[in-house]
């Protein structure tokens, strides 16, 4: 019988080893895995390469994992968020290293990396500073540029529901990076408000198939950073 | 709406006139700010299909104040709703949208525009500034037409359409057509080229507060 739940986000981060790559999801706080990232920051783990939209706002989630400094470099392709100082007190102090990357490249790479596909081309960028030191070739009479793949040894994403199997369905504009961040890493860890067993969903209808999913951790009632955030609050 | 000058349109009048050179049943990204007031002045009989790169089709407009749902936002992190027919996707296929040609419109801000097309919209370049683009880049790369939507100098009073941008780009000769508070200006092979005038305002106001030459068409035409 397969069964991917795991007991609680302590137990499904305990592993995530100092120096790794780790996918997080969400575009804002829509899709942020609060709870497994709380996690991480309680087991310590630093070093971090964390690729991730944005960069968190206020004190709590991944703002507050970068806060704690875990994190030495974050792949991202919007840091700046109204309300958020974390990320950028700690870029000016240089205590943080950036990859800037176009939102549709960073998702395509990310894609990429999870479809083993080394890398492509891409129109996106061309003549801009994004562009500099990349690679480029000429298709059909436009330049394009090379992009790779990305890889992880970790995805922390956040889904609605999950079946006993790990197939993933997701809440509205929640699912943003989640899909393609669980093809990504060696360990896929989903957090869901719900889950049920096999046979359940509808096979039609799942999002993220279970072949991409490791661990599920049952989160009845995920915190929101904006939420948090207007109570003041502060991780940890 | 409050505007800083009676001179030349409001921002909700650039809205409508943007809104009025979009043909019903496009599908439509657009910006966050300024062209976001687009969504507003649906001229009726028409019905846009709004696209939110961050995973919506079929975006409607802003809840009520306090109701919504945290997870149901644009790409400017604010929350919206669905109209009948929406659809949700991943950012993979958002971005094949915008990046394979599907969507027939996108209309954004500018920091700067030059008389070749190219924007530069995302960065000014300065030495303490957080650098972050989202999916501008994308979006200029892959949508069909891009229309800017800006006032036609900045708040100091130095012209945002000029001869080649000082600012970072965002793309290279992407922009279709300018609609500013004074003027609706086409970028074409011979650079900058009047469309329209604000009213009330003439030729050469508007050529003073550009920074390239702009090839006025009609003139051309009665010589």
């Amino acid at each position: 019988m397969i069964d991917k739940r795991v007991g609680s986000a302590r137990e499904a981060v305990a592993d995530i080893s100092d120096g790794a790559t780790v996918m997080i999801g969400g575009f804002g706080e829509a899709g942020s895995p609060i709870e497994l990232i709380h996690a991480l920051i309680d087991q310590g783990a630093k070093n971090l390469t964390v690729v991730s939209n944005n960069s968190g706002t206020g004190l709590v989630g991944l703002a507050a994992l970068l806060r704690a400094q875990r994190v030495s470099k974050i792949i991202c392709s919007f840091p700046k968020t109204a309300g958020s100082t974390v990320f950028p007190d700690l870029y000016r102090a240089g205590k943080i290293e950036l990859e800037l990357v176009p939102q549709g490249t960073l998702a395509e790479r990310i894609r990429a990396g999870g479809a083993g596909i080394v890398g492509f081309y891409t129109p996106t960028a061309v003549g801009t500073p994004l562009a500099q030191g990349k690679e480029s070739r000429v298709f059909d009479g436009r330049e394009h540029v090379l992009e790779l793949g990305i890889r992880a040894d970790f995805t922390l994403i956040k889904g609605r529901v999950s079946d006993t199997h790990g197939n993933v369905l997701y809440h509205r504009t929640a699912r943003n990076f989640a899909p393609m961040m669980a093809t990504a890493a060696t360990v896929t860890i989903v957090q869901v408000a719900q889950v049920v067993e096999a046979g359940e969903l509808d096979p039609e209808g799942i999002v993220t198939p279970g072949i991409f999913v490791d661990r599920v951790v049952h989160v009845p009632s995920p915190a929101l950073e904006s939420a948090l955030n207007e109570v003041g609050a502060s991780y940890p | 709406m409050s505007v800083a000058t009676s001179i030349g349109w409001t921002r909700d009048e650039i809205a409508q006139r943007v809104a009025q050179d979009i043909p019903n049943g496009s599908y439509v990204n657009l910006g966050i700010g300024i062209p976001e007031l687009v969504a507003r002045h649906v001229p009726q009989g028409r019905t846009f299909i709004y696209h939110t790169e961050n995973g919506l089709l079929g975006m409607g407009p802003s809840p009520a104040a306090d109701q919504g749902d945290p997870e149901l936002i644009n790409a400017g992190k604010r929350r919206v709703t669905m109209m009948p027919g929406a659809a949700f996707f991943d950012q993979a296929t958002s971005f094949a949208m915008i990046r394979g040609g599907h969507l027939d419109l996108s209309v954004l801000g500018a920091l700067q525009v030059a008389a070749n097309g190219d924007l530069a919209n995302w960065s000014t370049g300065a030495d303490d500034a957080i650098p972050a683009v989202g999916g501008a880049m994308d979006l200029v790369a892959g949508v069909k037409r891009v229309f800017v939507m800006t006032t036609h100098v900045t708040k100091e009073g130095e012209p945002k359409l000029v001869p080649s941008c000082s600012y970072p780009l965002t793309g290279r000769g992407v922009v279709t057509r300018i609609y500013s508070d004074l003027a609706v200006i086409d970028v074409t092979a011979r650079g900058f080229a009047l469309v329209q005038l604000a009213p009330g305002l003439s030729f050469e106001f508007v050529q003073e507060r550009t920074g390239a030459p702009i090839i006025n068409l009609a003139l051309e035409a009665s010589k």
